[in-house]
């Protein structure tokens, strides 16, 4: 059996190494896009602030890993798939067959779409190639406009500050990472990126960019006018799709999978974050472009590839986020459900903010900033639909009493 | 033989012995803040619970690592962190169901029970002075029961 995998992040990497484990006999090969050794993006916001070297964005770390597992990694980028011939044309002209095939190709930067977003100094923040880039004209003093206050755009700052730059961040909505965080939560992050000395517009996004003698002059309009020595794009990302135009392939926000992550052509799956799979909460479908998701449904995914019937449970939102040091998180339905409850701690002054959301007696979602013991026992309270019984009006009387709860609700020993 | 921590609720007073000896292991500190066990005081029901991580077969924390930065030990069944791979990123840590895998802010890396890997057995249990925490044989531990909350949301368990 002849597994290709397209795409070396998370998804591609658990997938592989998974096949190997159910398929002993199997020929594997992993596309690397990129041309990297498979690596984490993850890791890319450490790389920038010295704490590790690029070796150390790897997703495997150990010598000959992927040889000891037989696991080829060709570096070309897929040009186009062909489901009738179970081929896919590489960038390098050659073209590779397949039984089974893993879309994996994870995402890549949105980019505004604005005059000027093409021009050299303009640059994202996604891959190792950017990173270097980065790193490169991140001197002391340098000035930089960024766009973008989500995930990505907070989780850079430290870095970037840590390189002595003079830092602007642009935000089009009112507050930051609205995709994860309430505004109470939002609010924190700004004052704390503010206390650090970070400039944050908000309302406010670009018509253009223009370069004077090599510097970026960034138009925010009325006739302002920011120079930038470099700008960042940061304002989101779209799953990598656009090689699969032709393939049968259906593909609505992301390719459309089934639980057991195969597309609408039998033998193609996709996992991560081209893959639209169904929340566990809600039960609509959606990209949910994080780590533990496409690792996830990497494994799933493989274990149908290699004939072991296997579902994925469906997916559930959350993530963790540091801003120049300060921790967030934020889980399931954070912004709550109509008929539901909830209760919240704010203690700005330490910077300290815990939001619970309920649905009857059962938690759905929470925002935190702030706290980082114990905050999986959020997850295991959400994905595991756990009745909180006598726990739910002691939750809302002191919210930090989530891990209580959960060894109390979840697993009856308190 | 694999062996786990058995945590008996109902032997365990509160006296927090497991806390420092666990700090003192691992951090040659007497904080318990720091300690990777913990012991949970129920006032209602005036109930001190011990609770760690139970090695789980799912493994959540190892397979969500973007750096490799959590392995299996193969004798004793523990996912080990390894401080210098782990970044800090913290994915683990909200990835864990059980929340036993947590950020310490002084190393900036995660930390979580390993049993001790590399010392004669769990300090904690020697620590204990009333059996509330045992090393066993991992059949006996009951603990096929906390890793039944696992199985319910996951019917594929990480070990393929």
């Amino acid at each position: 059996m002849r597994h290709l995998i397209v795409g070396s992040g998370p998804a591609g990497v658990v997938a592989a190494e998974t096949l190997r484990k159910a398929d002993p006999a199997a020929e594997i090969t992993i596309l690397c896009g990129e041309g990297e050794a498979p690596y984490s993006r993850m890791a890319i916001p450490y790389l920038l602030k010295g704490d590790i070297p690029e070796a150390g964005t790897h997703l495997r770390k150990e010598p000959g890993h992927y040889d000891r597992l037989r696991i080829v990694l060709v570096k070309a980028q897929a040009q186009s798939v062909d489901t009738a011939a179970r081929t896919v044309a590489l960038s390098s002209g050659s073209s590779l067959p397949y039984d089974r095939l893993l879309i994996a190709t994870g995402s890549r930067p949105s980019l505004e779409k604005i005059p000027g977003i093409d021009l050299p100094g303009v640059h994202a923040c996604w891959t190792l190639a950017d990173a270097r880039a980065i790193l490169e004209k991140a001197k002391p003093g340098a000035r930089v406009v960024q766009m973008g206050a989500g995930f990505v755009g907070c989780i850079i700052m430290e870095g970037l500050l840590s390189r002595g730059v003079d830092l602007t961040i642009l935000v089009r909505s009112g507050y930051m990472v609205r995709r994860m965080m309430n505004p109470t939560a939002s609010g924190l992050l700004r004052s704390w990126c503010e206390a650090k000395g970070v400039k944050i517009l908000t309302h406010t996004q670009p018509k253009g960019l223009t370069s004077v003698d090599g510097v970026l002059q960034v138009d925010l309009g009325e006739g302002r006018i920011l120079p930038a020595d470099f700008y960042l794009s940061a304002v989101g990302v779209d799953p990598n799709l656009g090689f699969l135009a032709g393939s049968g392939i259906e593909i609505r926000q992301g390719i459309v999978v089934d639980p057991n992550q195969q597309s609408s052509v039998p033998g193609v799956y996709a996992a991560g974050d081209v893959a639209e799979s169904v929340d566990c909460l809600t039960g609509q479908r959606g990209v949910n472009a994080i780590q533990p998701n496409a690792v996830e449904q990497g494994r799933i995914a493989a274990l149908n590839m290699a004939g072991r019937p296997a579902a994925f449970k469906g997916s559930l939102v959350f993530n963790v986020l540091t801003t120049l040091g300060l921790v967030s998180s934020s889980f399931g339905l954070w912004e709550g459900v109509p008929g539901g409850e909830s209760t919240e701690v704010v203690d700005p002054s330490h910077w300290r903010y815990l939001n619970l959301q309920f649905d009857g007696e059962r938690l759905v979602g929470a925002n935190s900033v702030g706290f980082t013991n114990h905050v999986g026992a959020l997850r295991g309270l959400i994905e595991g639909r756990v009745k909180l019984g006598v726990w739910k009006a002691r939750l809302m009387q002191d919210p930090t009493q989530v891990m209580q709860a959960y060894l109390g609700a979840a697993q009856k020993l308190g | 033989m694999q062996k786990s921590l058995h945590l008996d609720p109902n032997k365990c007073t509160g006296c927090l012995q497991c806390e420092m000896a666990c700090a003192w292991e691992n951090h040659r500190s007497f904080t318990i803040a720091k300690s990777r066990i913990k012991v949970f005081t129920f006032h209602e029901p005036g109930r001190f619970v011990p609770y760690t991580c139970t090695q789980c077969d799912e493994a959540w924390c190892m397979m969500a690592c973007p750096t490799d930065a959590i392995r299996l030990d193969p004798v004793t069944g523990a996912k080990v962190v390894l401080e210098p791979s782990c970044v800090g990123c913290k994915v683990c840590t909200i990835a864990c169901p059980f929340g036993t895998i947590n950020y310490v802010s002084d190393t900036g890396k995660v930390q979580k029970c390993d049993l001790c890997v590399g010392a004669s057995g769990p300090a904690c249990e020697k620590a204990c002075p009333t059996g509330a925490i045992t090393y066993v044989d991992a059949d006996w531990t009951g603990l096929d029961k906390m890793r039944q909350w696992a199985g319910k949301t996951d019917t594929n368990p990480a070990t393929v």
